[in-house]
Parts: C-alpha cells; structure tokens; sequence
C-alpha cells in the first residue's frame, strides 16, 4: 500500500531520486592504442589497405581509437589462417577445446570491470548495464558452451557430429561483446573456426578479447577479428573458402546476404530486427508491467532487437497504466554512461541519432502525440530524451519499422484476439510480452503469438541455456542453449 | 495403348481412363489455363494428360495451404499422427494402382515398383508415429541462472512450398512421401510442384489424401512446369518456407539458385537440394532432419515466485 501512494506523488519534486554523481574511472578501460590493425593468426598485424577509420566515444564525441578497414586481401588472409587452424582444432578432443573456453570465460570474469567500462566509452551505453548484464552474459555463454565441447555426441544431432569449418561472424555495435560471445563461444566449442567483424563503431572490445585469446593460450588461427564497415562484412561473407555465415543485424542487410549465398553450400543463422509487442492486459500487476515496459525499451537505449517498442494496452487501463508510466520514465536519468546512476546513456552513433530524429518526426507528422519527459541533455555527445507516442495507428511508421531507440509506440486493444491480432501484424517475429495475471490466458496468447522469445509477466530476460531468435523476417536459427549448436554443425 | 493401361487393363473389355486434375483446397480443378501436358513412361509412351499448372493455380493452392494452416496446426498431435497413418490405410488399398504408374514413371518393373510403394507406405505409418514425439525431441526445458520457468517448444513455420524429387531412385512416388510427410507431420501445410516429367503418382496422392481425413488445402499438388510453378512458390509473401530437393533445373528461372535468392526476399526458410540430386536414393532410412527443418523455436519465460 505504502508503495501505491509514494506512486501517486510527483516523486521526482520531492528530491527523493537527487543523487550525486557517481562516476567510473575511464581509466580502468586499460590502454586503449591510438591505431589498430587485425588480429590475424594470433597476430596483430596491419592492413593490406590504407584507409583508417575512427571509433568515437558517443558520450563526448571524442574519438578513441583508429582501426583498419579491413580489404579483402585482409579478409582473405584471415580466412586462411582460420582454415590452417581449422585442421588441428576440429582435430582436438572436445574436452580439450572445453579448457580453452573455460580458461576465456575465466580471463573475461577476471577482466570483466576493465571490459565494462572500455564497452561503455565505445558503446555509450550505462556502466550500470555493461557491468551487472553485458560482461556477465560474455562469461556465462563462455561457460556454457565449453561444457558443450565434449558432449556433443549427447546433444541430439547425431553420434560425432562434424562442424563445419570456418565461420564467417558479423555482428552489430549495440552488444558488441556480448554478441561476439553468442557468436564465438559455440563455434568454437563444436570446433569450427572464426574469422569475426565487429561493427564499425564499436570495434574495441573484440580487439581486446584478441589479447584475451592470447592470455588463453588458444591456438593460433581459431579466432580471427578483422574490423571494417560493411564491405569488409560483405567480403568476409561472400569469400569462397568460409563455410558458415552468422549474422545479427538489420533485416535488410540480412536479406541481401541471404540472396548473395543463394547456391552456394554456406550454412547462414540470421538474428535480424524486431518490432515487439509488450502487451498489457487489465488485470496486470501494474507497478511490475511498469518496470517491465520500461526495461522493455528503454534497456540499453532502446538499441535492442527485440525491445517491447510497441507497448498494446487494453483500452480499460489506458490511462492509469500510462499516468504510471510517465511519472515512471520522469525518473530516468539521462547522461553519462559512466555514472554507475545512470539509466540511459549515449546513442551509440550520430547516424543512428539521426534516424531515430528523423523516424520519431514521421511520428508526429503522421498524427502520433508525442511525450518525454524534462531531462537535461549534456551538451555534447549523441543523446535523445525517452519518448513516448500515444494515439499510434498499425499503419504508423513508428508502429511498423525498427526504431531502435528509446522510442514507444502506445496502441489500445479491446480483447484478447484483437491484441493478438495486432501484436501478429508485423513482417517481424522476434519477441513479445504478455502482462496478466491469468495463467490460461498467457499460455493462449504464448501459444498464438508469432515470436522466437515469449516473455510473460516479464521482459528482456537472456541466458546462455535459452536459445534466441526469430520467426518470419527476423530471421532464422537459434543463438543458445542446444539448439545454438545446431548453426555450427553439420547436420 | 500405354503400359499403364495394359497393366490395369482386362483383354475382355475397353478400360476408363482416368482424368488426372491437380488437387487444391481438397478438390481437385483442372488448371485455369484449361491446359493439359503428356505425360510419358520412360520410354516416351503416353501415359495421360496432365494438368498445366500455372502460376494462377499456384498461388490459388497457396491460399487454400494459409487458409488451413490455423486448423491443421492446431490440431492435437495425436491427432495428426492419427490422420497420417490413415493415409498409410487409403494408400495400402491402391497399392496395386501405385505401382503400376511408379512402374511406368520410372521405367521399373513391377516388383521393383511394389516394393517402392510398400516403403512410401511405411514412411507414413514412421512419420505418423513422430507427429507426438518430435516436440519432446525438439524442445527442452532450459535451466536458465534466475528463478525462471523456461520452456522451448517447437512450432510448425507454416506454408512450405515443395518442389518434389525429380531424380533418385523411387523418386516419383517415395521420394514425394519422403518430402511432404515429414513437412505436414509437424502442423506446416504444403504447396507441391510436383516431378514435371512424372506427375502422375503425385497427382493420384491427391485422391489418397482427399479421402484420410487430412482437411482439403493441408497438401496442395500442381502440376505442370516447374519453372513456371516453383519461382511461384518462390516468391509468394504468404509462403514460409521452401523444400528445393527437385530443384535440379541447370538454368532458367527454376534453378536452385535462382528460387533461393527470390526466397531471401522474404526470407524463407531453405532447405537445398542434395550435392548429387541424381544419386539420391530414396529407399535410405530417414532421420530427423526433414521433420526438424520446417519447425520455428518459441521459448517462452515466467519468473517463479510466490
């Protein structure tokens, strides 16, 4: 009770959320060099090409770090050395490739404060999620999938199945080394070798986990990171010699890969874009749907494939769940992402600032209201206020397309078909959530919704053990748990 | 007179031919172009005229395979298995019927033909039993670090688009069962471009599945020319998923390469065609790899507490 009547109050007034600053040290980011080249072969080594490009911190715009854009020539050498290294460690037994990616898990856990924060100055994203989620999740699917390595004979595809040779991994900024876990941690455990492009503007902490390959003592050649921007992705996923694509990233870069390995023998998983739903029924426990749609989309800056970007509201609450809301959002703090305080931190590029700018101003021309709350704005870097669109139609843009920001889209429903009909009416199939208190009801909705990932009565929930991905344009395969096996081997 | 009919054939009286239709939405049309092709055994005698699918027909047996996706997929697996051994019932009763057109199609004898359709048969009573079990084989119960009820379920993708074995030993007839009972055994529906060049053993499964209990427009066969009904199939928004195992056209718009990247438009599921399609032999066992490639994984959460 006490709870519902501080919730009825302008909190916000009262001082009760005043908090002093609380700041990381960038300082524990380690050295960050003023240029990279590749890690190729155990090696760093430098571009066959010329052109450079900068990795800027999002919070200051400051630039961190250069790094090569790698050439095909690049991409072609560490093919090679991954294919060389392909012999001896599909060779090796499982339970020895097992102790290499315990020792990662290990190195990364002992490392984890200094990753955190270099993946917060490149990301933008809040210490506070980098420590207690991003690094976390990195060591778990490490851990996870090392127990793999020896038992795949027990993992339902077969006696001794074979992976199948080099994989070619490009993964997206907005969990640059998380992704590389979900990525690298099985391929590696069902003994195929990578060569792995991180995103452009988030290259530092897969050129940091090339160090933690070394202090692991892995084996020169089983992981290569080669960074760049799409053409050294398209390169590296239209090179002969590799034999499995991964890709997580936007749906129309997936659809043309799709097509450019049309004939050809490469394996591909896609994890592509979302447009969740995060439906709220009348008798949802408000205060918990609250935190739910809030960690629903305003996780890590909205940057989230399957973050709740539409909320559907049963018409009943409309207005109780969104007064709740609001004066929820108005807590928010906005601002550096190394205050361990801080909720939202940097968009991650200028580029993605300007389409979320221009995307939320379709919004309202199209007759959306739209609402955020008072925030202050630092003054430099790449910032936008969480917003909220109520009065927002299917045929909106802002309720079809991937914002990919902290952006929420507010549409009503009447009944449970009329929400399942809705939160079904999009090309993606990512995820969804369902808010209610009735049990049958969740499981009617679960079992009719066109989603890989169903949260009920809570939302953005990861575990290396839950395997993740979509249904229809969001893509094909699954990323954890046994069935992320299945990507790497041949079956 | 063509080995077909001289094998159903009596000396004492003239036989009725049959008019082979294509089957869509549980009836059984003629095709729209009100066009027919000859059919020929393997030494070029005529057998029948079959329908000349077109690209209209196809996407009328697309819509008839999304309309019964709701019903079919949401029938109880024990149901399903029951409704696929039923065929293995209806399909024992002609066997003799089956043999003689996948005699004639494949340039068999008749107890080479038999035996091929006694394992089609087979294959339908195997898949009817894993209709109940593949969901326990697929999905898991995942321990996940949290006080989390996870659960990973497989589910049907939904319209697949088959493009039947065209080579292969017992292609015309097993090799059809093979592809498209693993595909509606897990709750998907189907659109079949059946073998162009032996359609006849697929347009008579039509007749067999009309009548055990599958509900019309769970499997749809259209046959006629794969180029023009497979690109169909190919790039059709409401199409989920594609079976390419007889997609063995060296060029043209029916090349396995050129239907994969129509696919990727919408991004389809794939399943290729074999490295060797001519060499496949379709009297091999199957595993669990055709059941397991048309089925989409939805984990669902709940946290745990009181």
């Amino acid at each position: 009770m006490a709870k519902n009547k501080n919730a009825a109050e302008p909190v916000r007034k009262s001082g009760l959320f005043e908090y002093a600053p609380a700041p990381e040290s960038p300082a524990a980011a380690g050295d960050i060099a003023t240029s990279y080249g590749h890690f190729i072969n155990g090696e760093f080594t430098d571009s066959s090409g010329s052109e450079a490009l900068k990795t800027v911190n999002p919070a200051t715009e400051q630039v961190l770090a250069e790094f090569a854009q790698g050439t095909d020539e690049d991409v072609d050498r560490a093919v090679k050395a991954a294919r060389k290294a392909f012999a001896d460690w599909s060779a090796l037994p499982g339970s020895e490739r097992a102790k290499y990616l315990f020792r990662i898990a290990r190195i990364v856990q002992e490392r984890s404060r200094e990753l955190a924060v270099l993946e917060s100055i490149d990301n933008g994203k809040p210490i506070k999620e980098t420590r207690d989620f991003d690094l976390p999740m990195v060591a778990a699917h490490f851990f996870y999938y090392a127990g793999w390595a020896d038992k795949l004979d027990f993992a339902g595809f077969g006696a001794a199945p074979k992976p199948l040779g080099v994989a070619g991994q490009v993964i997206p900024w907005n969990f640059p080394l998380m992704m590389l876990a979900w990525k690298i941690a099985p391929a590696l455990a069902t003994g195929n070798t990578v060569v792995l492009k991180p995103a452009e503007t988030t290259p530092l902490t897969a050129l940091r986990f090339a160090e933690i390959c070394r202090q692991a003592g892995l084996p020169k050649g089983v992981v290569n990171i080669v960074t760049g921007d799409g053409r050294t992705g398209a390169a590296l996923t239209a090179h002969p010699d590799v034999n499995k694509v991964a890709f997580t990233g936007s749906t129309p870069v997936g659809r043309a890969i799709a097509k450019q390995l049309a004939g050809t023998r490469k394996k591909l998983s896609l994890e592509l874009g979302g447009k969740a739903a995060n439906i709220v029924f009348d008798d949802a426990p408000i205060d918990q749907a609250v935190e739910g749609i809030v960690n629903g989309i305003f996780f890590n800056q909205g940057h989230v494939c399957c973050a709740g970007s539409r909320l559907l509201v049963q018409e009943s609450i409309q207005d109780e769940l969104l007064d709740a809301l609001k004066r929820r959002m108005a807590t928010l703090r906005v601002g550096d992402p190394l205050d361990k305080n801080t909720d939202i931190g940097a968009i991650n590029s200028a580029a993605q600032l300007a389409r979320i700018t221009e995307l939320t101003a379709h919004g309202e021309a199209e007759g959306a209201e739209r609402w955020s709350p008072e925030c202050e704005l630092p003054s430099t870097g790449y910032w936008f206020r969480p917003t909220l669109f109520t009065g927002v139609s299917q045929a909106h843009r802002i309720a079809q397309e991937e914002v990919f920001g902290p952006v929420l889209s507010v549409l009503t429903f009447r009944t449970p078909a009329e929400a399942l009909e809705k939160a079904n009416n999009t090309p993606f199939g990512l995820s969804a959530g369902i808010w209610t208190e009735k049990g049958s009801r969740i499981l009617w909705m679960a079992d009719r919704l066109k989603a890989g990932v169903v949260w009920a009565n809570t939302f953005n929930k990861f575990d290396p053990t839950s395997p993740f991905g979509g249904y229809k344009e969001s893509g094909y395969g699954r990323e954890g748990g046994r069935h992320g096996l299945e990507a790497y081997l041949d079956v | 007179m063509s080995d077909l009919s001289t094998r159903l054939d009596t000396p004492a009286r003239i036989q009725v031919f049959k008019t082979y239709k294509l089957y869509v939405g549980g009836k059984f049309p003629r095709s729209e172009s009100g066009r027919v092709y000859e059919v020929t055994d393997a030494k070029g005698q005529w057998l029948a005229n079959a329908p000349l699918g077109t690209r209209k027909d196809t996407r009328d047996a697309v819509l008839a395979a999304r309309a019964a996706v709701k019903g079919w997929s949401g029938t109880t697996a024990y149901n399903r298995g029951q409704v696929l051994y039923r065929v293995a019932e209806m399909l024992q009763g002609r066997r003799e019927q089956f043999a003689a057109e996948v005699a004639a199609a494949e340039g068999l004898g008749g107890k080479k033909a038999g035996a091929l359709v006694d394992q089609a048969i087979d294959r339908w009573v195997w898949y009817a039993g894993w209709t109940d079990k593949v969901a326990q084989i697929a999905g898991a119960a995942n321990p996940v670090a949290g006080p989390f009820f996870n659960l990973s379920v497989p589910e049907p993708t939904g319209v697949v688009g088959i493009v039947a074995p065209q080579t292969g030993y017992g292609h015309s007839f097993l090799g059809l069962v093979s592809v498209l009972a693993p595909v509606i055994a897990t709750g998907n529906t189907a659109v079949v471009a059946a073998a162009a060049d032996a359609p006849l053993p697929a347009l008579s499964l039509g007749e067999v599945l009309a009548t055990s209990d599958v509900p019309g427009g769970v499997v749809n066969v259209i046959s006629g020319r794969t180029a023009d009904i497979a690109p169909t199939l190919a790039s059709h928004q409401d199409v989920n998923a594609l079976d390419l195992t007889g997609a063995i056209a060296a060029d043209g718009p029916g090349t396995a390469t050129a239907l994969e990247e129509l696919a990727a438009d919408t991004l389809k599921r794939v399943l290729r065609p074999a490295v060797d399609p001519a060499a496949q032999d379709w009297t091999n066992a199957p595993g669990t790899d055709r059941l397991l490639s048309f089925l989409e994984t939805k984990t669902v959460w709940h946290p745990m507490g009181q």
